[in-house]
């Protein structure tokens, strides 16, 4: 080791300039890691070395850097968001790797989802899905009271839990066929679960799924891997809910 | 060059009747000419987000931006603890009037009066929407809201959603954005950066943007231009505000002649995790909740060497509950701020760095149970020994302040309107409804009441009054395009030999030591002189990579910390004009015998609304003068 508990690692990195340019891997040398760095500040280590060298920066999505915004992403040695459990990559740190190891840093890849550089993918498929009907229609200014409408702990809780997600787009990543059920099912369950949600149940969870299929999203084939990789925790429950509510509105819509 | 002194255009008649009376005057768009009418919006956070859903709602035409790929992003997703309102659901004798009267003493009267009522009016109306739209708040077992005391309030005034309220709050504002594309309202520009504003004849027309994903400059046109485009923190390098959090918009809109008001007045936040190396990118607030349980101390030793679990209680300083017996680790955010920064500066800090305070639970945990804290903190102690690698539940949290939040802002009227007509500002950005100081809990409510309830009335009022149509080709917008690429090519082409983030740690040094939790006239003349400096060294030898019409971050870098390198001498500016002491905002040389924050008040119960005369010339301090009508001025005491 260089220096007193700082490390050495060889970097495998996904570069591609733009959309209809074609990416290859690329093999970095970075020394001088510190165990305490983010594993995003380890690449802006790499970033400030490269364009000192007057070389192209990796370019990568990070905003909040608190595991709220979903904005960061990257597939990490095979695995979206890295090695640890619900831990996005803005909150891994590297004291989970040591001197001497090899990273692969990749970008999401799914269909609906091209790459625009090198780790950045476009995820506006995400917006589209919740433009078809993620939303509860009410205008601002006609609310009611709201204690006027009590709702119980077990419901409210659920519906929090399906809200928690972050859109990152990890499921569809981590996903054997790039399906977004996990994403779309939690928003469903979220407005499902709650009597706000009751009015317009059927005919969204008909337009989201409709939406989603339309993208090119693929099956759920049940591999349960959007949720071992999802940062929040997002019960996989939520797509049998969402299959439920699904199978109910198409009866009724027949 | 003279000073101007500026109209709030704050209402006539009894405080409690202002906003009503003030909607009744204002005159009306027929909902058939609403269409016809154009507004862009700059930020989708908290702030533009509720006034994009809100506008087209009502039947403008509404074109939001955001630099993020996607609405349901922005800074405004990482708030933790909470939103206020003056439901007093739990009666425990909250009211609007006591939620106005907390904001404005919080502030350090340093707000307008008129502009808080109207904020503690509307802020009941925010939590009916919230829930009407779905946003899944903390429940009782009954079924109500669940509400608690934050930032020392005295009731319990606080809805939240677990740790994650501002997530919440973000995504009802954006599902109502996404109903609004659905139905065709609504159009929303990702990964556009707004690089100008074009002003015609003193009225907002339109605004130059890019494209970040192909470097492509576009041209819009609007009837009003509205920024929301979020606080200046960033200027500091080091904050809790997200990466991309900047402060250009605003800027931009400075420099083509709208007012800054009070930009020295920043909000640094006790706990937050200190800083691990040089490589640090940003620093992580923990909940202010915390200090509810845990204790704040440092070693009375200097030089301990002792781990914390060895250190004897009588070789610990409890500072804040030696220094403020009632209060004790409660304090606000400045008072708490201050004493940890002193303690460190004698060199009783802890850890590495020497830069960090221990804020211990070993004693709650005696008494309540490990299990008690867990259900309370256990989120935040999660993230915490994620990040440091310890567990907070045996050793004691180290803890920093950090900067969290920026009061000052866009100048603004009582109509959200900056002194640029048809410029609107709303959020962060402006500089409005907190003083000195914000209280906790109450950014979140500011920047949904702006874009939700006043901006819906108050925008009319511009449009009834008639405006011009102007279209693309006007040579306003030949200029400001001009401008904007002549910069950034300018900025590609110095490839000079240092990074971006060189110059950006170096201007966020200078503010952090000068601009910080604690000024004085000598340190703020050396930040006046050091940051043209490092701001020329910037423009000479700063190397900005890749090229134009591709996703370049580090131009977008490059090109907003070319206006940090601007703002932080004005906030210097703004800090040295203001000798006395208020909020967070303080002055050594202006403090009371217990070394409170000491305002003066007959001199400076003002606000200091900035006009822009040039890069590096001295700018106009123009002046609003604070009436308070309704509520006495008093010290702050917390011995
Ligand atoms: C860690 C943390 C915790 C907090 N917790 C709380 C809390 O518990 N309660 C509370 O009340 N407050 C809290 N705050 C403060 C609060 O979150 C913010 O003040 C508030 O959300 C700001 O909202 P905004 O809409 O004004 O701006 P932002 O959310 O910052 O949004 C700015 C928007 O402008 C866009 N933008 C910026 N520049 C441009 C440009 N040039 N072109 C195009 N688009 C642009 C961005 O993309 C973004 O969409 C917290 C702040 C932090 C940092
Ligand atoms: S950067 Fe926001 S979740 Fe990782």
């Amino acid at each position: 080791m260089s220096d007193i508990g700082l490390m050495n690692l060889k970097l495998k990195i996904w570069r591609q300039k733009n959309m209809t340019t074609k990416g290859k891997m690329v093999d970095y040398k970075l020394d001088g890691v510190s165990p305490d760095s983010s594993f995003l500040e380890m690449i802006d280590q790499l970033n400030e070395e490269l364009v000192t060298k007057g070389e192209d920066p990796v370019a990568f999505d990070h905003d909040c850097r608190e595991g709220i915004c979903g904005m960061c992403s990257l597939m990490i040695n095979g695995m979206a968001h890295g090695p640890e459990s619900e831990t996005t990559t803005c909150q891994l740190h590297m004291r989970k790797y040591k001197d001497g190891d090899t990273i692969v840093i990749e970008p999401w890849r799914a269909r609906p989802m091209p790459v625009q550089k090198d780790l950045v993918v476009d995820r506006t498929a995400f917006d589209d899905i919740m433009v078809a009907g993620g939303f509860v229609d009410i205008n601002v200014g006609s609310a009611p009271d709201a204690n006027g409408l009590p709702i119980g702990k077990g419901n409210a809780e659920l519906s929090m839990d399906a809200a928690s997600c972050i859109g990152c787009a990890a499921c569809v990543a981590a996903c054997p066929n790039a399906s977004a059920m996990l994403f779309v099912s939690a928003k469903v369950s979220q407005f499902a679960l709650l009597p706000q949600g009751e009015v317009e149940k059927d005919q969204r969870v008909l337009n989201m799924v409709t939406k989603m299929d339309e993208l090119g999203f693929g099956n759920c084939t049940n591999a349960a891997e959007c949720e071992a990789s999802c940062p929040k925790g997002i019960d996989i429950s939520n797509i049998a809910r969402m299959n439920r509510e699904y199978l109910a509105a198409s009866i009724k819509a027949h | 060059m003279s000073v101007k002194y500026l109209d709030g255009k704050v209402p006539e008649g009894p405080l409690k009747d202002k906003w009503n009376k003030h909607k009744f005057d204002s005159k009306l768009v027929n909902p058939s000419n609403k269409r016809k009418f154009k507004v862009l919006i700059v930020g989708t956070g908290l702030g533009g987000g509720a006034a994009a859903a809100t506008l087209s709602e009502l039947g403008y035409e509404v074109e939001s931006f955001t630099i993020s790929d996607s609405a349901r992003r922005a800074h405004s997703i990482a708030a933790q603890g909470g939103i206020n309102a003056a439901k007093n659901y739990p009666n425990d004798g909250d009211s609007i009037w006591r939620l106005f009267y907390d904001t404005i003493k919080g502030g350090d009267y340093r707000s307008r009066e008129a502009n808080v009522y109207r904020l503690a009016e509307v802020s009941n109306n925010i939590i009916d929407q919230c829930v009407a739209q779905g946003v899944p708040f903390a429940r009782e077992y009954g079924g109500v809201l669940s509400n608690r005391s934050f930032g020392g309030a005295q009731v319990s005034r606080t809805f939240y959603a677990r740790g994650q309220t501002g997530q919440q709050l973000l995504l009802g504002a954006y599902s109502a954005m996404m109903k609004q594309v659905n139905k065709g309202k609504l159009k929303i520009h990702t990964r556009m950066e707004m690089l100008d504003v074009v002003i015609v004849d003193g009225v907002a027309r339109g605004i130059i943007c890019r494209n970040l994903i192909t470097g492509k400059i576009s041209r819009h046109w609007g009837d009003a231009v509205i920024l929301a485009s979020g606080g200046y923190g960033n200027v500091y390098y080091l904050s809790t505000n997200a990466m991309a959090s900047n402060a250009s918009a605003a800027w931009r809109a400075h420099k083509k002649g709208a007012y800054f008001a009070n930009p020295c007045f920043t909000q640094i936040h006790p706990t937050c995790i200190p800083v691990h190396g040089a490589n640090q990118s940003k620093l992580t607030l923990m909940s202010e909740s915390l200090r509810n349980d845990g204790r704040v101390w440092v070693p009375k030793n200097k030089d301990e060497k002792r781990a914390p679990n060895d250190i004897p209680e009588e070789d610990r300083d409890y500072y804040l509950e030696r220094i403020y017996p009632s209060f004790g680790n409660l304090v606000p955010r400045d008072v708490a701020s201050r004493n940890a920064k002193n303690q460190c500066d004698v060199g009783k800090g802890v850890g590495n760095t020497k830069l960090a305070v221990y804020l211990d639970f070993r004693d709650a945990i005696k008494r309540d149970g490990r299990e008690a804290i867990e259900a309370k903190y256990g989120n935040l102690f999660e993230m915490y020994e994620r990040i440091n690698d310890e567990n907070p539940y045996i050793v004691p949290m180290k803890i920093y302040p950090a900067v969290h939040y920026t009061m000052g802002g866009l100048w603004v009227d009582y109509n959200l309107e900056s002194n640029l007509k048809g410029l609107f500002v709303l959020g962060e950005a402006n500089f409005s409804d907190h003083g000195a100081n914000r209280l906790g809990a109450s950014a979140l409510m500011q920047g949904l009441a702006d874009g939700y309830f006043v901006i819906p009335y108050t925008i009319g009022r511009h449009f009834a009054e008639g405006v011009s149509k102007v279209d693309t080709n006007h040579p306003a917008f030949d200029e400001a395009e001009k401008t904007s690429k002549e910069k950034l090519d300018k900025l590609l082409n110095i490839q000079g030999t240092k990074t971006v983030d060189y110059f950006h740690k170096k201007l966020g040094q200078v503010m952090w030591d000068n601009v910080g939790m604690a000024r004085n006239e000598q340190g703020l003349r050396k930040a006046i002189e050091e940051i043209p400096k490092i701001r020329e060294e910037f423009w000479k030898d700063v190397k900005v990579t890749g090229d134009f019409d591709n996703l370049n971050m580090e131009l977008e870098k490059a090109n907003r910390v070319a206006d940090f390198l601007e703002i932080g001498e004005l906030m210097a500016r703004d800090a040295l004009m203001r000798p006395e002491s208020c909020g967070g905002h303080f002055r050594d040389e202006s403090q009371t015998d217990e070394n409170e924050a000491k305002r003066d008040d007959e001199n400076y119960t003002h606000v200091a609304a900035w006009e822009f005369t040039g890069v590096g010339k001295e700018p106009i301090r123009n002046i609003e003068e604070l009436k308070f009508e309704n509520v006495k001025l008093t010290q702050r005491s917390y011995k």
